[in-house]
């Protein structure tokens, strides 16, 4: 079935056109703890200058925002409150959690430091670093964009399909040094 | 280096006079810094004129330390009063030592308000009471937490308060 097209018309099914929105105005929802938002900061600023990828637009307000930047380590205080402001956020949303922190908890190795924020709100992408330089957060950032565009429906199937997902394996809790019974009873 | 001799006879000055009022006391000095260990039941009676006649008016720190486990302590916590004069710029450190089961030691937010904060600090991280505090609540850990983690017998990673969370996933939010 041949259709009849003038040369300005392009043709393309609506979610691709619709993922395509997504990724290029990504709106950053900074949730800065500690020294990865010094360099999320930096991100934003005119020398990395994230607007060439369509993410500039810090917004303070969860409301407004589809992107949360976790820069930083995570307290068991403030957990309640990122998850609060998660739920706050409109889908289509997605998650960064960037730095060692974040991501695992790092050096803080303590009984106060959530380990991962994975553990308890859904995480898209992971950068690595302590801080990680701008250019890791945009390389982030533009991978976080592939997925959109590849991942994204309008009916909203992905969340679905995440929800299925075992959890890590990184997840369960490792065994306190001279805590756990498991441990003393191996020594 | 004269200014700190001069500094250290003032202290002694200050020492023989306390030591005639409080005979329970025992000092010390070591480098210049003079130190007082007090009995509990005494600690009001002697910050009292150390503030009012002697001119300690700046509380700097006030802070504890645990001393289980430690090479040759006999008492669990000791309390630390870090005191200056503002006028002469000299500093003196009290100590009070306390013991389960009774881990309490009177407030002196009544002589300086700023140990209010330090106080509840205190109470925060090693669980010693301070009567006559006018607010002891938490000031750091969330009201929830129900330990002392900086007790030596707390153990570092917790006892899984730092994954006590429900877990949100794609669907719920």
């Amino acid at each position: 079935m041949a259709v009849d097209l003038p040369d300005n018309v392009l043709i393309s099914n609506l979610d691709a056109l619709a993922n395509w929105c997504r990724k290029n105005s990504l709106w950053p929802m900074p949730f800065a703890t500690a020294c990865c938002g010094i360099e999320l900061m930096a991100t934003g600023a005119s020398r990395h200058d994230l607007a060439r990828f369509g993410a500039e637009v810090f917004r303070f307000s969860p409301r407004q925002c589809d992107l949360m930047i976790v820069a930083g380590r995570v307290v068991m205080k403030m957990l309640p409150v990122l998850q609060r402001i998660w739920q706050q956020m409109h889908e289509p949303k997605w998650c960064i959690s960037m730095g060692a922190c974040a991501s695992t908890g790092g050096v803080f190795d303590t009984y106060c430091v959530v380990q991962g924020i994975d553990r308890f709100v859904p995480v898209d992408m992971y950068v690595p670093g302590c801080p990680p330089r701008p250019e890791q957060l945009i390389q982030g950032i533009l991978d976080l964009q592939e997925m959109i565009q590849r991942q994204g429906t309008v009916a909203g199937e992905e969340f679905a399909a995440r929800d299925r997902q075992q959890p890590k394996r990184a997840l369960r809790e490792l065994p306190i040094l001279g805590q756990s019974p498991e441990l003393r009873r191996a020594r | 280096m004269q200014a700190g001799s001069a500094m250290n006879e003032g202290s002694d000055i200050l020492l023989r006079q306390l030591g005639a009022q409080f005979p329970r006391l025992s000092t010390s000095a070591f480098r210049g810094q003079t130190r007082i260990v007090v009995p509990r039941d005494e600690l009001l009676e002697l910050l009292r004129p150390l503030k009012e006649r002697f001119g300690f008016d700046m509380l700097v720190d006030l802070t504890c330390v645990d001393y289980l486990h430690h090479r040759d302590a006999t008492d669990r916590f000791g309390l630390v009063y870090l005191l200056v004069q503002t006028e002469s710029g000299r500093r003196l450190t009290v100590r009070v030592y306390v013991n389960e089961p009774d881990l309490s030691v009177p407030s002196v937010v009544s002589l300086w308000e700023g140990a209010n904060w330090l106080e509840r600090e205190v109470w925060d991280m090693f669980g010693i009471r301070f009567p006559g505090h006018p607010d002891l609540r938490r000031i750091l850990l969330p009201e929830q937490f129900t330990a002392h983690p900086l007790r030596k017998d707390y153990p570092l990673q917790g006892r899984g308060e730092r994954h006590n969370f429900p877990v949100l996933t794609r669907s719920q939010a």
